[in-house]
Formats: structure tokens, C-alpha cells, sequence
């Protein structure tokens, strides 16, 4: 019924934001752990998101047609910046030249981040919560 | 005289799935928020319930097959779906306006439960004069 079709949309927002806070803590959790090799340090990851249309004519009745675009993830892509190189020789991990690799996680970023996705989250919430109460209004009419 | 249920709950039926449509429309958006390259979309709802007759008993067209063009709301409820014009569009080409969407959502929300209201106030009336007391 396409009436429910809200909460798949919704519930698409809600599994996308989460997955995008999921990557923040891991890059957050990873922003101090260090590698003598600048090839296997953490690097940061961050979710795509990717706008799904509703195939045309998929469905049985026209209200369906136009409706629902959901939001998934495609994929999840790792940061190409460099990362930082610091000088510390007592660190068991230094290489030969007493460097030691430090990933390429911007704390700041991930924190706004963290914050556009908590608000996002926030909002589909919101939707979830106010088209659950109208369609329980909707169900007592006549009452 | 036949009573014609259509005709009795007058432009609020046909409003309501109106209004159903467009709180999906806007889920879309608030869900889309951070999508890049999503165009925020919404209903003209006044051309939208013209086009679904309005307040008069519109003229149906007979169909006869799943692929005619029928005056269904929810059909013409498609043909309404616009894109926004954005006011500051971000550089990733998503026009979503989280504030104005919610705004919007709240705006329906208050429409739908208005529809609602009327709805239940024309059956209240039907039924006082069912049991006519």
C-alpha cells in the first residue's frame, strides 16, 4: 500500500545517516593510530550518498509512479590526502628514519559531520514520528 | 434520493490523498538531505486539486485499461510534483533546504489534520442522521 511507502523512505534516511555516523566514530576512534608504513595507516572513510528513483510503471497504481526517491549508500570511499609524517623514533612503529604515520582523519571535519548527520537523523525522525500519528488519525475517522 | 458519498465529502477526499502525497514528497527531500546532485522537489497543491476536480463532482474518465489516462488525484498528483527553486544551492547540486522542508512538513501536517477534522465532522453528520437522534 502506498500509503506505508513514508516509512521506507524514511527508514532509507535513517539507515543512510546512521551509516555515515558509523564511519565518523571509526575514523574518529582511528585518528590517533599511528603505522611506520604511509601505505597501510587508516585512512578516513566517508560514505557516498546516492538518490533512488522509483522505476517507472514498476508498480500497480499511478500514485506509485512519481513517488520515492530513497536514499542508499553506494559505497564507501577512503580519503586520498596524504598522511601526516611525524618524527618520533621512541614510537616501537617508527621506521628506519624514525617517522611514524599519522592517518589522514580530520578531527574537525568529522565532528561537523557527526553533527549534519545527528540533525539529519533528527529530522527523518521527526517525519517517521508525524506520519505514524496522522496515519493512526487517518485509521480513526469517523470515530 | 440516493446519497452520492463522493459528492457529500466534497474536495476533503480528494485533498487528503493530496496531502498524503506531498508528506511523501517531502520525506523524500528530508531524507535526501545530504545526497549530492538531489533536486529538492514539493506539489503545487492548488493546481494539483484543480486538476482532481476540485470542488465539483469532476467527470471521470472511463478507463478501460491500466495504461488510460485516468482523472484519479494521485495521477494528476504526479503531473504537480515541481522542482524547488533553490535559494542558496550547495556545491554538490543538492538544492534541499533542511529548514524550509521542515517547514513545509509541519505546514502539511496542520493541513492534513485540518482534512481530517472536516472529514470526521461530515461523517458525524451523516451518522446523526442515520440514527436521528
Amino acid at each position: 500500500m502506498s500509503s506505508f511507502k513514508i516509512f521506507d523512505i524514511v527508514g532509507s534516511g535513517l539507515s543512510a545517516q546512521s551509516v555515515r555516523l558509523n564511519t565518523v566514530a571509526s575514523n574518529l576512534a582511528n585518528a590517533d593510530s599511528v603505522s611506520g608504513d604511509p601505505n597501510t595507516v587508516y585512512k578516513a572513510r566517508h560514505p557516498v550518498f546516492q538518490a533512488v528513483k522509483a522505476a517507472v510503471g514498476q508498480s500497480a497504481g499511478a500514485i506509485d509512479r512519481a513517488s520515492g526517491a530513497t536514499v542508499r549508500v553506494s559505497g564507501i570511499v577512503q580519503s586520498n590526502a596524504p598522511p601526516a609524517e611525524r618524527y618520533d623514533p621512541g614510537n616501537p612503529l617508527a621506521d628506519d628514519h624514525g617517522n611514524v604515520y599519522a592517518p589522514n582523519v580530520n578531527v574537525i571535519e568529522e565532528m561537523t559531520d557527526m553533527i549534519s548527520a545527528s540533525r539529519a537523523y533528527q529530522d527523518n525522525v521527526e517525519v517517521m514520528n508525524t506520519s505514524k500519528d496522522l496515519m493512526l488519525a487517518t485509521l480513526k475517522l469517523g470515530d | 434520493m440516493a446519497l452520492n458519498l463522493d459528492t457529500y465529502l466534497g474536495v476533503h477526499a480528494d485533498a487528503l490523498k493530496l496531502q498524503s502525497r506531498r508528506m511523501e514528497v517531502l520525506a523524500d527531500n528530508l531524507a535526501n538531505v545530504d545526497t549530492p546532485n538531489y533536486k529538492a522537489r514539493d506539489i503545487d497543491f492548488r493546481s494539483a486539486l484543480a486538476a482532481a476536480g476540485g470542488a465539483q463532482a469532476p467527470v471521470k474518465l472511463s478507463t478501460t485499461d491500466a495504461r488510460h489516462l485516468g482523472t484519479d488525484p494521485a495521477s494528476t498528483a504526479d503531473a504537480a510534483v515541481k522542482y524547488r527553486v533553490p535559494l542558496a544551492p550547495s556545491l554538490d547540486g543538492n538544492t534541499v533546504d533542511a529548514q524550509q522542508e521542515q517547514a513545509a512538513f509541519a505546514d502539511n501536517t496542520v493541513r492534513y489534520q485540518a482534512t481530517l477534522t472536516f472529514l470526521s465532522t461530515r461523517f458525524k453528520n451523516l451518522l446523526t442522521a442515520i440514527t436521528g437522534s
